[in-house]
């Protein structure tokens, strides 16, 4: 059972195990995330964890809804002891946490993806830079706060392409809407990205 | 009815046919249009359909693929067009010699479809004019068919106003739809 591996944890990292919890077969433990790296070498080396699966990282962004902004989201199996853990790190603004390239080296492209998306700076990645998106790309699409409909094309629309309806300006996506258009024209609005 | 009449000229006869220098260049243009696929999502598997012996896209003289946009007539934008691949649609597109056509294969290439966000190119007709778009997702190899007949049609015509292909209608959903709304017209039957 996985349970052992989160009792393994609390009993040798103590104080840096924030929480645990297991629900519905996934067990998880937020860590702090100064021992981020820590915490994940232990996972990997100790033999009753023997942790050596890395299934995947991410991030979420929760800013309507608590402090710190940011949750760092790691799943690692064991293909050995057949268990499987969830770690989640806190991490306020500007993010950042110590990269697991080094660790497991699956986390690299991962680590890079969250980048992309998040701009969460991975400390020690061996190359960090945007994997998805293009290079001219500016700010993070996932974060919250970047409006849902825009755009940033890397070439110019033909000025006789089809004009968009109202509430949607010419950088945005189709010409019917979203369902909550409203909410996001608004929020857009607010951030001053309109088209003039 | 139209009164134009026609004349077949067989190996053996002799004759001759009038015709503008326009429409028989069109006509020439209309039957070899060489393909440029540039192919990139589900929609794939529509075109494959499109192209092998079952639809055979051959029949219209539309099934050479150049894999330069130089020797090619026809672009076939074929799925998704993403903003970081518009740039390379573009310089394809540009790169194609006179006279070029552009075909948006699918509701993806035609206006986005359900890709609603940062990343996604909202129609290629940003980018590159299209002439024939074919909706669906993915269209049926037959509307894909028509997108093409109409595309030739069009090319005849030598009009290059975007053209949509309609959905098609099944004539007995029609006959049946008609008699269950007027009851004076009855739904044919084969015992009638």
């Amino acid at each position: 059972m996985s349970k052992r591996v989160l009792d393994r944890l609390n009993q040798v990292f103590g104080d840096a195990i924030l929480e645990t919890h297991s629900q519905h077969g996934d067990d998880t433990a937020v860590v702090e995330a100064s021992r981020w790296r820590e915490v994940a070498r232990f996972l990997r080396d100790d033999e009753r964890c023997a942790m050596n699966h890395f299934i995947d990282l991410t991030a979420v962004d929760y800013s309507d809804r608590r402090e710190p902004r940011y949750e760092v989201v790691l799943h690692i199996r064991s293909l050995e002891k057949l268990h499987r853990v969830r770690l989640k790190a806190r991490i306020g603004e500007p993010p950042s946490i110590d990269s697991l390239a080094e660790v497991w080296a699956g986390a690299n492209w991962f680590e890079r993806e969250c980048f992309d998306m998040f701009g969460v700076d991975f400390v020690g990645h061996p190359n960090l830079r945007r994997i998805l998106l293009y290079p001219e790309f500016v700010g993070h699409p996932l974060r919250k706060d970047y409006p849902a409909q825009m755009t940033q094309p890397l070439v110019e629309y033909r000025p006789e392409a089809i004009g968009k309806l109202p509430p949607f300006s010419e950088h945005e996506g189709m010409p019917f809407g979203r369902q909550t258009h409203d909410r996001a024209a608004a929020h857009v609005n607010a951030l001053g990205f309109t088209d003039e | 009815m139209s009164q134009t009449q026609r004349y077949v000229f067989e190996g053996s006869q002799q004759g001759f046919a009038t015709t503008r220098l326009e429409d028989l260049l069109n006509w020439a243009k209309k039957y070899s249009l060489f393909q440029y696929p540039f192919v990139t999502a589900c929609c794939a598997m529509e075109f494959m359909a499109l192209a092998s012996p079952r639809f055979d896209m051959a029949r219209f003289g539309a099934e050479a693929p150049r894999f330069s946009p130089r020797q090619s007539d026809l672009l076939w934008v074929v799925g998704t067009i993403s903003q970081r691949q518009a740039p390379i649609l573009k310089t394809v597109y540009d790169q194609m010699a006179d006279p070029k056509y552009v075909l948006a294969f699918g509701t993806c290439a035609s206006c986005g479809g359900f890709y609603d966000n940062y990343t996604t190119l909202a129609g290629i007709d940003k980018v590159v004019p299209v002439d024939v778009y074919v909706p669906g997702c993915p269209p049926r190899p037959e509307s894909v068919i028509d997108g093409l007949l109409l595309l030739q049609d069009k090319i005849q015509r030598g009009d290059r106003t975007p053209g949509i292909v309609k959905p098609r209608t099944d004539p007995h959903q029609v006959a049946k739809a008609l008699a269950e709304h007027s009851p004076l017209v009855p739904l044919r039957t084969s015992k009638s």
